[in-house]
């Protein structure tokens, strides 16, 4: 089993005080931390609420699998979420959790990740939590990189509110709240994590196990805000939203899979390829008709957003030319440690003392 | 007042004085200070503030600023002032009216002339009453030439003019040295008052360390000004105000933002929880952040955050971490972080809501004080949603206020708001340094053992006392728990929607609440005979003007006791019993009676609400009269 760096630095910014204390009693009283897991250590007494049949399970299922692969313990892993039916994902974990209010879980989670950076903290949210009430939140936390991986569940419907469109839904959606269609144009949440300059963003498909899998292994090891975007399935309000990609046949010729050093070459025997445009843009070209050393190489480390962008501009909204992978895991200094680093410093420079605080510059002393 | 006619020639500058001046004693002057709010007025009057507690006067200070940061010059829009009380015996407001104004131009002296009692000292700068200032506020003359300044003893002095003179070899251009000359007035004030200079000088070399030639321009302006007091026939009378009596100790200026502040930093030092900021910058609570900002030596993390809601989220996930979780604000961030607050509720987890109050409603009077979030504190959330309300009286008060909300958050494990103002906020006074060892011991234990019968964790069982719920912190292995905003079963935490588990769990966070007051001393009242029939009860910031209104009263030989709320939910134990004490209870607040609606509906008193919602403190004189009427209503006369 492979251990991955989920930013824990545990050992160069360990907790103090009574957390500190806390942590060793329970050390004490139960042993060495547990980091040795299998899926069913993660799952909870809980009955898993979701409608039969919705992708959320098959996400569940697939984190709950993946999880202990991290050689992380439980209890230094917490999940924060929303409002929204992925909310109730930390009710499933046998880790910490906290459901919280609408949108607002990447500032929490931002909130914990910086006072604790010792826990991996994991935030699950929908499209309407993220990207319409939550969206302040969502991109500052990303511009931020902080250490949290934020997994966000694409169905692209209001689904507990039982079926109004969301700000990912195609223009024109007929629901219960859009009888003529709905009139606005969609966020590709992608495109936006990139315009937040967001150091890693992934994509993958619910019931997709490997392909998601191997994203959130990535996500995982990356130090930093990660956004995953997970297509998921609403059978009951938006049913087949993804079918076109998922159907073996069209799901070749519209996916784009996207794998770091590979040229994008997709399509039913790799009939289409990814090249640049004269603007400088990406474009999908037949791969008989260009050069083989015309065809884009990915590259997720690109230091420029701009090349990661243009991939997630190549599908529309009727999600022809879709790209799936790792669109960008870039290295930058995270939220979290830079914080630790400046009270560090802070502290070097002679550790606080209440009583000089509190004196201040100027005193004067009235005798007794 | 004793003149004393005591020739001076000991100067702290210059050589021998050219002619005897005279020194007079007095026991306590109001100095009011107005200029444009790009002169430098705020500054003035905090220096002035300082030498004046360095000297050991009691004092208390009323800054009064625009929002704007820079109005329109020369404006009534973009006047700023700064008035300073202070005495050779304790006080308790920054004075009614000022006894000495200073306005710095035309703007200045429409604006504040009004509050100048007949006969009071005026200090103008003549050289700012040009003909284009002038119009600019509507004077067709001049006041200094057309007899309208009168009734009062008016100077008018070159200030700018003098200051550009005493800076002729600075190399500064025009524009620059003209900014010092509200270090030439202070010198001036400071020779006028005794006031000590050492500290002023080395505050200068400080604060422009890296600009070693303003440093030198401001310190020559303002030992200029000094050294004009001294020379000039302008002013022929100093005046000498004693130290004030006070309480032995070592002392400090503060004002409350900072003594909040620093409140907090050492609710932090003495818990031993780190202690996390969650902020957005608000008018007049950003200081607080700026102040914590600076202290990361002691484990202090701040974070800027995107909006109020953010701010007030990420404390909540501190809190869940084990950090002691802040957020402050002022009453427009309150109302946006009021879905916030009530997941605080639903997870009881120790948070503290700081609220420095400004006018509102919406945006409201920004810089301006008022109390009137009292309502919006305790029921501005969706659902019942009851949380602990503590308020502070004084800006040195603001330390111990929030030492005490962190007691209870912790203790009880629920958010808590801390209600100051803008008056506190921004105002000063002296401070006795408390004694570490002294201060609350805040320690918290974390939840590290199951406490469930079959050896699982409850998340929701209660302390049997306190009704407080185990905090257990993450990385504490087998004690991972779930929590959230939908309602909670008892015990378990889990998710619930039984109707009886509903009831009982809103009754117990109630009762939760309710309970704090047995931790809480009982009310406070002054009643020096303990047999006044009229009680005036306050809370908050009003304490001062309540405090010198009451003072007046007892000084017309009636009875009048003082009851002062810290905590306003829940209420001391024995306040109904208190109240029913007195005949007539009146209540002075800063807003259109929000306590007094809160007393009427707990304790049935008839409580007479006296209400004001200027932007400003009350004044300790009117408050005298209408609480000497309703003494007078209810005793038929003085006794």
């Amino acid at each position: 089993m492979t251990t991955f760096d989920l930013g824990m630095p545990a050992a160069s910014v360990p907790p103090h005080g009574p957390v500190a204390d806390a942590i060793a009693r329970s050390v004490e009283s139960q042993g060495e931390k547990q980091t040795q897991l299998k899926a069913k250590d993660l799952k909870t007494d809980q009955e898993v609420r979701w409608c039969p049949g919705c992708g959320d399970y098959v996400i569940l299922n697939a984190v709950q699998s993946f999880l202990p692969s991290l050689g992380i313990a439980r209890e230094d892993m917490v999940i924060v979420s929303g409002i929204g039916c992925s909310s109730r994902f930390p009710y499933y974990m046998n880790t910490y959790g906290m459901h919280s209010i609408h949108g607002r879980a990447p500032a929490i989670a931002t909130g914990l990740a910086a006072s604790r950076p010792d826990l991996s903290v994991w935030v699950v949210t929908g499209d309407g939590d993220a990207l319409s009430i939550g969206g302040n939140h969502l991109i500052h936390t990303l511009r931020r990189n902080v250490n949290l991986k934020i997994l966000l569940f694409n169905n692209r419907i209001y689904g507990l509110t039982k079926g109004q469109y969301s700000p990912t839904s195609e223009v024109g959606k007929v629901t219960k709240s859009t009888p003529m269609g709905s009139l606005d144009h969609p966020f590709n949440p992608v495109s936006l994590a990139l315009g937040a300059d967001a150091t890693f963003v992934g994509r993958a498909m619910d019931s997709d196990r490997k392909g998601l899998t191997d994203v959130l292994r990535q996500a995982a090891e990356h130090q930093g805000t990660a956004l995953v975007e997970i297509y998921q399935n609403c059978n009951i309000f938006n049913d087949g939203a993804f079918d076109l990609l998922k159907d073996p046949t069209t799901g070749v010729q519209w996916s784009i899979p996207l794998e770091h050093g590979k040229p994008l070459v997709f399509g039913p025997e790799g009939a289409s390829c990814v090249v640049r445009d004269d603007a400088g843009g990406l474009r999908i070209a037949e791969t008989s008709q260009v050069e083989a050393e015309d065809i884009v190489v990915h590259d997720t480390t690109r230091a420029d957003p701009s090349y990661a962008f243009a991939l997630s501009r190549l599908s529309s909204q009727d999600l022809r030319y879709t790209s799936m992978g790792v669109f960008r895991a870039v290295q930058k200094p995270t939220y979290d440690r830079m914080m630790a680093d400046q009270v560090e410093e802070a502290r070097t420079q002679g550790a606080g003392d209440l009583e000089t605080l509190l004196s201040g510059n100027d005193t004067w002393t009235v005798e007794g | 007042m004793t003149a004393t006619n005591a020739p001076r020639t000991d100067g702290a500058a210059g050589g021998p004085a050219p002619f005897v001046k005279s020194v007079v004693e007095l026991d306590r002057v109001v100095i009011r200070l107005a200029g444009d709010s790009g002169d430098g007025m705020q500054l003035t009057g905090n220096r002035f503030t300082s030498e004046t507690a360095s000297f050991g006067n009691d004092l208390s200070t009323l800054p009064n600023f625009p929002a704007e940061i820079r109005a329109p010059t020369g404006t009534l829009p973009g006047v700023s002032s700064f008035q300073l009380h202070f005495a050779d015996h304790d006080i308790m407001t920054p004075g009614d009216a000022p006894d000495v104004l200073v306005a710095m131009n035309p703007a200045a002296l429409k604006a504040n002339l009004a509050d100048l009692p007949g006969g009071g000292l005026l200090i103008v700068d003549s050289d700012e009453f040009t003909p284009r200032n002038l119009a600019k506020v509507g004077y067709a003359t001049s006041p200094l030439e057309d007899g309208s300044l009168d009734g009062w003893q008016t100077v008018a002095v070159p200030l700018t003019s003098m200051t550009l003179e005493a800076l002729a070899d600075s190399g500064l251009g025009k524009k620059e040295a003209e900014r010092s000359k509200n270090m030439f007035t202070l010198g001036l004030l400071s020779w006028m008052y005794h006031r000590p200079t050492e500290g002023t000088v080395r505050f200068l070399e400080r604060q422009f360390r890296r600009k070693p030639e303003i440093a030198a321009a401001n310190i020559a302006a303002f030992r200029a000004g000094y050294n004009y007091g001294e020379t000039t026939e302008a002013f022929a009378v100093s005046y000498e105000i004693k130290p004030a009596p006070m309480a032995p100790g070592r002392y400090r200026n503060i004002s409350g933002n900072q003594a909040l502040a620093l409140g907090l930093v050492a609710a932090g030092q003495r818990s031993g929880l780190p202690l996390f900021l969650g902020a957005y910058p608000i008018t007049p609570a950003s200081d607080i952040l700026h102040e914590l900002s600076r202290h990361k030596a002691f484990g202090v993390r701040t974070f800027q955050a995107e909006d109020e809601i953010a701010g007030i989220s990420a404390a909540i996930g501190a809190s869940f971490g084990g950090a002691l979780g802040v957020t402050t604000t002022s009453g427009p961030g309150v109302s946006l972080k009021s879905e916030a607050m009530g997941l605080a509720v639903m997870t009881e987890l120790p948070l503290l809501v700081v609220d420095v109050q400004r006018g509102g409603p919406s945006t409201g009077l920004p810089t301006k004080t008022e109390q009137s979030d009292l309502l919006q504190a305790m029921f501005g959330r969706n659902g019942e949603a009851p949380l602990p309300v503590i308020a502070p009286r004084s800006p040195g008060d603001c330390f111990d206020a929030a030492l005490e909300a962190a007691r209870i958050a912790l203790t009880y494990r629920t958010p808590v708001v801390l209600l100051s103002d803008g008056y506190l906020a921004n105002g000063a006074e002296p401070w006795q340094i408390p004694d570490v060892e002294q201060l609350p011991d805040l320690t918290v234990e974390f939840a590290t053992e199951p406490n469930g019968e079959d050896g699982e964790f409850l998340p929701y069982l209660r302390d049997p006392e306190t009704l407080a719920r185990p905090w257990a912190v993450p990385g504490t292995a087998g004690m991972q728990h779930r929590i959230g905003g939908l309602e909670k079963a008892d015990r378990t935490g889990n998710i619930s929607y039984d109707p009886a588990n509903h009831d009982l769990m809103t009754r117990l966070r109630q009762a939760k609440v309710d309970g704090i007051a047995a931790s809480i001393p009982p009310t406070e009242v002054d009643d020096p005979d303990g047999d006044a029939e009229v009680a005036v009860i306050g809370w908050g910031s009003t304490y001062g003007p309540i405090g010198a209104a009451c003072r007046r009263i007892r000084r017309s030989g009636r009875k009048v006791a003082q009851v002062h709320l810290r905590h306003l939910n829940p209420f001391p134990a024995d306040l109904g019993e208190v109240l029913r004490r007195y005949d007539r209870v009146v209540c002075p607040e800063m807003n259109m009676g929000q306590l007094a609606l809160l007393l009427r509906a707990q304790y049935l008193v008839d409580v007479q609400s006296h209400t004001q919602v200027r932007g400003l403190p009350f004044r300790a004189a009117e408050l005298a009269a209408v609480v000497q009427d309703v003494i007078d209503a209810t005793t038929g006369g003085t006794q």
